[in-house]
């Protein structure tokens, strides 16, 4: 499998993202956000961090990016996009996902180790994991609180297009499990074709038993499938 | 134009250092030049009330690769790799403006430690509010969380622990000292000590605006009524352009280009070159028309004295000016040749082709006045603790309340601002007794420990100097690791006062007892004098950032119980010292008496022994004994597992109180498992060590035998409440 990672000047989860993919023996490359060509990939990462400061709108600029054209048109083609956190924010801002990303409810930035159930395994993504397993994944946002009006949201519930939403220990998905105020606890959501994931909890940063458990690497798995 | 006695004073500075000033230049000194001087002669920079007694500390042993003098300190922890490590106070600008002060006392600390080849890998703070109940407590608390985790999330730095306290003799003096800790190849590490004539002197970074003009001098005054006017004096961070800057030096180190690099912290341009000039015995000439200004008809004046952020001077080798530029063009940042080093030892400065400035730069750097200040021993308060007339209070009610008190809550209201975990190496997290993370792509890793204990200094310096050095020693070996070596940032009063200079004076022979004993050498740290308000001083603050290594991740333990069954044994001895506890402050209000002893030869005995104990696998868990006593360390034990403990009666001991408060110093609790008792207790004994057995690991409930009985998830849920109710939005 081949992978990219888009690397923004102030990415700061590029390299772990690295990490777990060639921990998995991806062959992955580290594309500059100044390049004009996207190298063929099987899937494009675009990772965490604060891709040109985010003084504006978190991937507002980021979105307008030489890039970002190569990113999108390979979106249309049906190429397999993962972008977390700050990736998450930056696809939504440039169109590929629908929505939008709103300040946490609670006003703070919030990291800290959340979980997450798996609402739907029919997919690229989280084919190696069990419907309704339990993750626990670390968060760290300003902006995670995802938002869109009644029409989106209702055909991203009627057709699987939410893989994971948050809830706790026990799997309880409710307002008290919900870190961010994010709409109906959501946690992640896919385009329409489903090849195209934005989540906010960081699956990369749970892929090492030393530092953490193992919770994110199925979901690198489940991309080789 | 003739200086002035109201300028003089303006710029911080006496007319008899001025009259020295004239001596040095032979002549009238410009503004420009008197300007120069006051950044270079200030506290902040000269440390010239501090440095005699610095020199007492024990700063070498063999793994010191560079002590302090430098940006940062440098230790070897084997094989090709270094760490680099200091901590700063940003105090006086977070009072001013508690975000952006915050945020660029990360930043400058960050750069203080890449500025020297390494990548940073971890952030810690040591953070000191006023009471509570004081108006000002909550906004600043909430600026400087927020200013910490705003730099250091973006920067993509894991901000893995530190501590926070309340009390209300920084009410209107807040501290915020931040540390960064870096990793580097040993044979790569970079210096400020320019070398070569003709070299190119290099601006690197954000461009120069009007922030922070005079902030060093700024930051050696004391406050009065009108500190608020001073914002302008406090800089605006920018986190991204710091990231740039980052990786723009370490790419740029990677090749042999950089003869000498040294960050513009505080004093800007002015000291950066000075240093960089003084160090390698040269001269250097800069053209201002050339420094890249962010807002249009800056003067010299504000060029040379602007603490604008995120800027670096770098001295390159001539012929690789090309290839470094590519570098700095590829991270969209600023790399302009300001002009160059000369034989002259001399600082000149051309403006609009006229010399605007022409100093010696010996005059400014070595000639910066010295002094031995007066000093009064401080008077010690003996232990005059009389407990008879206090009213008596159920033992789960103290324990209670101390666990919901500010000093003692859990602090993850403030920690889950902060991203702990990003670089993916983050081993342990805040909340235990030290944060550990792992060397990048090895199997090894380093603890850290930032401690404070201002009750102790305040009550008697000499000890309390004493006691923070064992402290954190202690809690670099209560989580496996074996300590290194330390930074330290000490925040005191006024140095002009004899009383405060005095607690500096004593505060520092205890450290230098305790460093020179445990082996344990100051490599890097900083002095923050002047913290005080209306002529009150704080009391006297020295913070210590210490270093573990692990050479083994096999070795790494926490402070979770792990097991139903197991015991928890006390290492050192329990003599039920009482003054200048937790107990009494937070019960009684009561500050009288004396810090408890230390006897660095237990201390020491104690600590390797335990680290001995660990190393033979028979820990499971491990907690010193600190602020609160043995209950309250028990009661962290149970609450990081969530499972119970059945505690025993101690034999010797009618007042309970004084067994479970008292904080007498060198003491662990370790859980081990029964089948090891007799083990442990033969390698105890060989040492000549006290312990007995105090607790068993049980499910959910925490008790003591016949007297008490709560659920652990009661316990957790009064430690966890302070923040949150303190913080409610209304």
């Amino acid at each position: 499998m081949k992978s990219s990672v888009i690397v923004f000047p102030g990415s700061n989860c590029d390299r772990d993202i690295a990490v777990a993919l060639e921990k998995l023996q991806f062959k992955n490359s580290m594309i500059w956000h100044k390049e004009n060509i996207l190298p063929k990939s099987d899937l494009i990462v675009v990772p965490g961090g604060f891709s040109y400061g985010d003084y504006l709108r978190s991937g507002a600029i980021a979105a307008k990016s030489n890039i970002l054209n190569e990113v999108i048109k390979a979106g249309e083609r049906g190429s397999l996009i993962l972008g977390i956190c700050n990736g998450f924010q930056i696809l939504i801002e440039c169109g590929l996902l629908k929505g939008a990303l709103l300040r946490n409810s609670g006003l703070k930035f919030i990291s800290k180790n959340i979980f997450i159930k798996i609402q739907s395994n029919k997919n690229k993504f989280f084919n190696k994991y069990k419907k309704n397993e339990i993750l626990e994944l670390n968060i760290a946002h300003n902006e995670g609180n995802f938002f869109t009006d009644k029409k989106h949201l209702n055909e991203l519930e009627d057709n699987d297009l939410i893989p994971i939403k948050y809830c706790d220990k026990e799997g309880n998905i409710n307002p008290k499990t919900n870190p961010n105020g994010s709409l109906n606890n959501i946690a992640g959501i896919f385009n329409k074709n489903k090849n195209i994931l934005g989540m906010m909890p960081h699956p990369e940063r749970m892929a090492d038993k030393t530092c953490s458990n193992e919770d994110g690497l199925p979901l690198f798995l489940s991309l080789m499938n | 134009m003739k200086i002035n006695k109201e300028q003089i004073e303006k710029h911080g500075l006496k007319l008899e250092e001025y009259n020295k000033i004239k001596e040095l230049l032979g002549r009238e000194a410009n503004l420009l030049e008197l300007g120069i001087f006051s950044a270079m002669w200030n506290e902040h920079c000269s440390y010239k009330s501090s440095k005699i007694h610095l020199k007492k500390l024990p700063t070498k042993n063999n793994i010191v690769i560079q002590g302090p003098g430098e940006n940062a300190g440098v230790i070897d922890i084997g094989d090709d790799d270094a760490i680099i490590f200091k901590i700063e106070s940003h105090n006086h600008p977070s009072f001013i403006e508690p975000y952006q002060g915050a945020a660029t006392g990360v930043g400058g600390i960050l750069r203080d430690v890449f500025t020297m080849g390494a990548r940073p890998i971890a952030l810690m703070n040591s953070i000191h509010f006023g009471s509570p109940t004081n108006k000002n407590t909550q906004n600043l608390l909430n600026g400087v969380v927020s200013g910490i985790g705003g730099y250091g999330n973006s920067v993509g730095i894991p901000t893995v622990g530190g501590e926070t306290k309340f009390n209300s003799t920084y009410n209107e003096n807040i501290l915020v000292n931040a540390m960064a800790v870096g990793h580097a190849n040993k044979k790569k590490i970079f210096y400020s000590k320019a070398k070569g004539i003709n070299k190119p002197v290099v601006y690197v970074g954000s461009k120069t605006g009007r922030d922070g003009i005079h902030g060093a001098t700024m930051a050696s005054a004391e406050f009065d009524e009108n500190s608020e006017e001073k914002k302008p004096t406090v800089q605006v961070g920018d986190p991204f352009t710091e990231k740039l800057l980052l990786e723009a030096c370490l790419e740029l180190m990677k090749e042999n280009s950089i003869i000498s690099i040294q960050d513009m912290g505080a004093a800007g341009l002015t000291s950066s070159s000075i240093e960089m000039a003084s160090k390698g015995k040269l001269g250097i000439e800069l053209n201002l028309n050339k420094v890249p200004c962010r807002e249009n008809n800056m003067s010299p004046y504000e060029m040379m004295l602007s603490e604008s952020q995120e800027r670096m001077l770098i001295i390159l080798d001539e012929k690789k000016e090309k290839k470094a530029k590519k570098i700095f063009d590829k991270w969209d940042l600023d790399f302009v040749v300001i002009v160059k080093t000369t034989d002259t030892n001399r600082l000149v400065l051309n403006f609009d082709n006229k010399i605007v400035a022409d100093i010696p730069i010996r005059a400014l750097a070595d000639e910066a006045p010295q002094y031995d200040r007066k000093w009064n021993k401080p008077k010690i308060k003996k232990n005059n603790l009389k407990r008879d007339d206090l009213k008596k209070i159920k033992i789960e009610d103290v324990l209670i309340k101390i666990l919901s008190s500010p000093d003692h809550s859990n602090k993850s209201w403030i920690t889950d601002q902060y991203d702990q975990v990003v670089m993916c190496d983050t081993i342990q997290k805040s909340g235990g007794d030290a944060a550990v993370v792992r060397i990048h792509n090895k199997n090894k890793a380093i603890s850290i420990s930032v401690d404070s204990s201002a009750h102790y200094c305040s009550s008697d310096p000499k000890s309390g100097g004493k006691q923070i050095v064992c402290e954190n020693w202690r809690n670099l070996i209560s989580v496996g690791s074996k300590p290194l070596a330390i930074t330290n940032c000490l925040n005191f009063g006024s140095p002009e006062k004899p009383d405060v200079m005095g607690e500096f004076v004593e505060c520092i022979n205890g450290m230098k007892e305790a460093c020179e004993f445990l082996n344990f050498p100051v490599v890097s740290g900083n002095v923050s004098f002047y913290n005080e308000t209306n002529s009150k001083s704080i009391f006297p603050t020295p913070v210590i950032g210490g270093i573990g290594l692990f050479d083994n991740l096999n070795k790494i333990i926490n402070m979770k119980t792990k097991k139903v069954g197991n015991l928890i044994i006390i290492v050192g001895k329990t003599f039920g010292h009482l003054g200048q506890s937790s107990f009494m402050r937070e019960i009684y209000s009561v500050n009288e008496g004396s810090p408890p002893e230390i006897n660095l030869t237990n201390e020491k005995n104690n600590g390797q022994s335990i680290l001995n104990l660990i190393n033979l696998n028979l820990v499971a868990s491990c907690h010193d004994v600190s602020s609160g006593g043995i209950l309250i360390s028990l009661a962290e034990m149970s609450m990081a597992s969530m499972l119970g403990l059945k505690i025993l009666k101690p034999k010797k001991f009618t007042d309970l109180n004084e067994y479970f408060f008292a904080e007498d110093q060198g003491r662990y609790l370790i859980e081990i498992e029964v089948d090891n008792l007799k083990k442990v207790e033969s390698i105890l004994k060989k040492s000549n060590i006290f312990y007995e057995v105090v607790a068993e690991v049980q499910n959910d409930i925490f008790e003591l035998s016949k007297t008490f009985s709560i659920k652990t998830q009661e316990l957790y849920k009064n430690n966890n409440q302070w923040f949150k109710k303190f913080n409610a939005i209304n």
